[in-house]
């Protein structure tokens, strides 16, 4: 018998019922909510007079429309404000765990998971949230859902899944300075296009993937979706032990140690087999920037914007030409001489403290470019807020110029006040670089934390190693 | 849930690939609490020429005269022809929703995000998998034939072009079975909870840490 990967072992532990048709009855540990995709699950919910199965499983949080700013004021936009106080009304009826926006635990909800120790190794976590993935990297199998799944999942416990094909994607090799969990990630999904993943559960691994922190791991699994997988993931090591240790839910105590021994195991076996396997060479990364309107449209910053004349497939060329067209960027352009007007850091892609400190040991010193209008730095959770401030980065952002607002989504995807005008540029943090995404008509180009800060500080893009010393 | 069994429709070309969930219905809109009503802003974006707002009275925009979708006879299509990796992106079930409430039956790509493909079956909207040249075919004859409509058949796992070419499509007999009688999933999964008890029990032996609430 051949080995089992990490993602055959969480299945397994949670699958209630297998199908002969290869459906299972997955079992789910953790349920996350928020307030965008969840009023329509518990009005069904309601409807069908039920209740909801396992109500200590459920951590729910406002974050997509949460102001960032003058939070003591609420909630400006009425329709906002109604989505929000109808997460508040039905975890109050059902009497489920809840942080509202006061609240210092408050965040983005992919944030304060792990944070808060209620996404551990081994589980089952799902939101209807497609950023779920974020998870995977505690050795969880965590995917985002859909509201009827949301529903489902409310009244049931349980979700029917087809089991998805295996990857593994190996980045081997020492990173170069300067290059992050995010250009990897980036690379990656250049390299296996958005769709590379449809259809497949990830699991990152090699000696780059290991040699980061828990939190650039998070990132990495964050964007598993962007690379069309559903669900990403890094096998347990002792970087995960120690995170998890003393978290407020996580285990304690002898628990903690007998948790922590079944944990161990959250590993591919030597000899797993997976259905694809990609290489990547981490020494070849360099710090990347998203150039198009799709996360795949990526280069390094040494690179130009790509020219559709040269590419072969005509629906590819259609889309790259859209993309220009959009971007208002002319092919052959250096993307070094690409301005932004913006610069957001944030979101659950890039707003741990890690990613702070990286941006902050840029700024540190520096002021912000004459052409950008608007710098913000938007923390992922009150507590990483509180941590950064403890720390002093709130400072170095301000005396740069920069803003520092609250903890939320923010301009991500901009639903609530912060957004891109029409045919503004921003460099950002975040995930999408879709048309419209943190505004209509708004230009987003996807890059990690210290090349947003390095932008801002130079006023175009640029490695940010150019700028030590 | 609304049962699929067969559908004949106007097919409508939307000639581009990696059509996200933003592109289907942008953000402002997933602030509604309701599932229904994102019709009329499907597509938003590229639908109007001016910025769209949730109270906005729709009826009143500036429509874009060169999307498809204001096209006739493509105004009234119930069939969406798309390309690869449709619906990627979020996984806001109002993508679903708002092709529904826009009139769409089923959508027709190459390949779907897995996401959007899971929520499609939830609400009744058949999304079919067909090859490359395949699709290729089908925007061949829509192209040269605008209005064409187009059955897809979910008994018989068909696609078929009046005195054209007949498309065989796979799809996993459970979502098939469930599509075809409309069934609602929570009360199916509510048939095994004696078995979601009994592990449940043994994971409070195996794994009390993941089952303590705390």
């Amino acid at each position: 018998m051949t080995g089992q990967t990490l993602y055959d072992k969480l299945w397994q532990a949670h699958a209630v019922r297998e199908q002969d048709d290869g459906n299972a009855l997955l079992y789910i540990d953790r349920h996350l909510v928020h307030e965008v995709t969840s009023p329509q699950a518990f009005e069904g919910l309601r409807l069908a007079d039920r209740k909801p199965w396992r109500a200590d499983s459920v951590l729910a949080v406002p974050d997509h429309n949460v102001p960032t700013e003058n939070r003591n004021a609420g909630i400006a936009d009425p329709v906002s404000r109604v989505q929000v106080e109808t997460l508040e009304s039905n975890v109050a009826s059902y009497g489920l765990r809840f942080f509202p926006m006061q609240d210092l635990r408050q965040g983005i909800v992919h944030v304060i998971g792990p944070e808060q120790g209620a996404t551990l190794p081994g589980m089952t976590v799902v939101c209807g949230d497609s950023h779920t993935s974020t998870h995977g990297a505690l050795g969880a199998l965590a995917f985002g859902i859909g509201t009827s799944e949301v529903e489902h999942v409310l009244a049931t416990q349980c979700l029917w899944q087809g089991k998805s094909r295996s990857m593994l994607v190996r980045v081997e090799g020492d990173l170069r300075p300067g290059v992050t969990a995010k250009d990897v990630v980036l690379a990656i999904i250049g390299r296996i296009g958005t769709a590379g993943g449809n259809g497949y559960a990830i699991e990152f691994g090699g000696s780059a993937i290991r040699s980061l922190s828990i939190e650039g791991r998070m990132t990495v699994c964050n964007m598993a979706i962007e690379a069309g997988a559903r669900a990403g993931m890094v096998a347990v090591d002792e970087k995960t032990i120690e995170y998890v240790r003393g978290r407020p839910q996580s285990p304690s105590g002898e628990m903690f140690e007998r948790a922590a021994a079944a944990w161990r195991d959250l590993v591919s076996d030597p000899d797993a087999r997976f259905d694809r396997v990609v290489e990547v060479d981490a020494a070849e990364i360099e710090p990347q920037v998203s150039w198009g309107t799709s996360p795949e449209m990526v280069v390094g910053i040494t690179g130009q914007v790509p020219d559709p004349e040269q590419e072969a497939d005509p629906v590819r060329a259609d889309g790259m030409r859209n993309a220009l067209t959009y971007m208002g960027l002319t092919a052959g352009m250096a993307i070094r001489d690409i301005r932004p007007d913006k610069v957001f850091i944030g979101s659950c892609t890039n707003s741990r403290i890690e990613d702070l400190r990286a941006a902050a040991a840029v700024v540190r010193g520096r002021r912000k470019a004459e052409n950008i209008q608007l710098a913000m730095v938007v923390p992922g959770s009150g507590l990483v807020k509180q941590q950064a401030e403890a720390e002093g980065l709130d400072r170095v952002f301000l005396d740069a110029g920069f803003e520092w607002r609250e903890p939320g989504c923010s301009m991500c995807l901009a639903m609530n006040a912060d957004r891109l005008e029409p045919g503004e540029r921003c460099a950002s943090t975040s995930n999408r670089n879709f048309e419209g995404r943190q505004g209509q008509g708004g230009r987003t180009h996807l890059v990690s934390p210290a090349l947003a800060a390095a932008a801002a500080v130079a006023g175009h893009f640029i490695d940010p190693a150019e700028l030590e010393g | 849930m609304q049962a699929f069994t067969v559908h004949e429709g106007i097919a409508a070309p939307l000639d581009r690939a990696n059509v996200d969930t933003d592109a289907i219905i942008p953000k402002q809109y997933l602030k509604s609490v309701k599932r229904t009503g994102f019709g009329p802003n499907a597509f938003d974006d590229w639908r109007y020429l001016d910025a769209g707002e949730p109270d906005a009275d729709n009826s009143r925009r500036r429509k874009n005269p060169d999307f498809v979708l204001n096209q006739s006879p493509f105004d009234r299509a119930t069939i969406l022809l798309a390309r690869k990796n449709f619906g990627c992106g979020s996984s806001r079930e109002h993508a679903v929703w708002a092709l529904d409430d826009f009139g769409f039956r089923a959508v027709i790509a190459p390949s779907f995000a897995d996401i959007f493909f899971n929520n499609s079956f939830k609400n009744g909207l058949l999304p079919v998998v067909l090859k490359e040249d395949e699709v290729d075919e089908l925007f061949r004859r829509v192209g040269q034939e605008p209005g064409l409509r187009i059955e897809v058949d979910l008994q018989a796992k068909e696609v078929r072009v009046p005195g054209g070419p007949v498309f065989h499509f796979d799809l996993d007999e459970y979502r098939r079975h469930r599509l075809l009688e409309g069934l609602d999933d929570i009360a199916l999964t509510l048939q095994h909870a004696e078995e979601i008890r009994a592990y449940e029990a043994r994971r409070r032996e195996e794994a009390p840490w993941l089952m303590e609430g705390r």
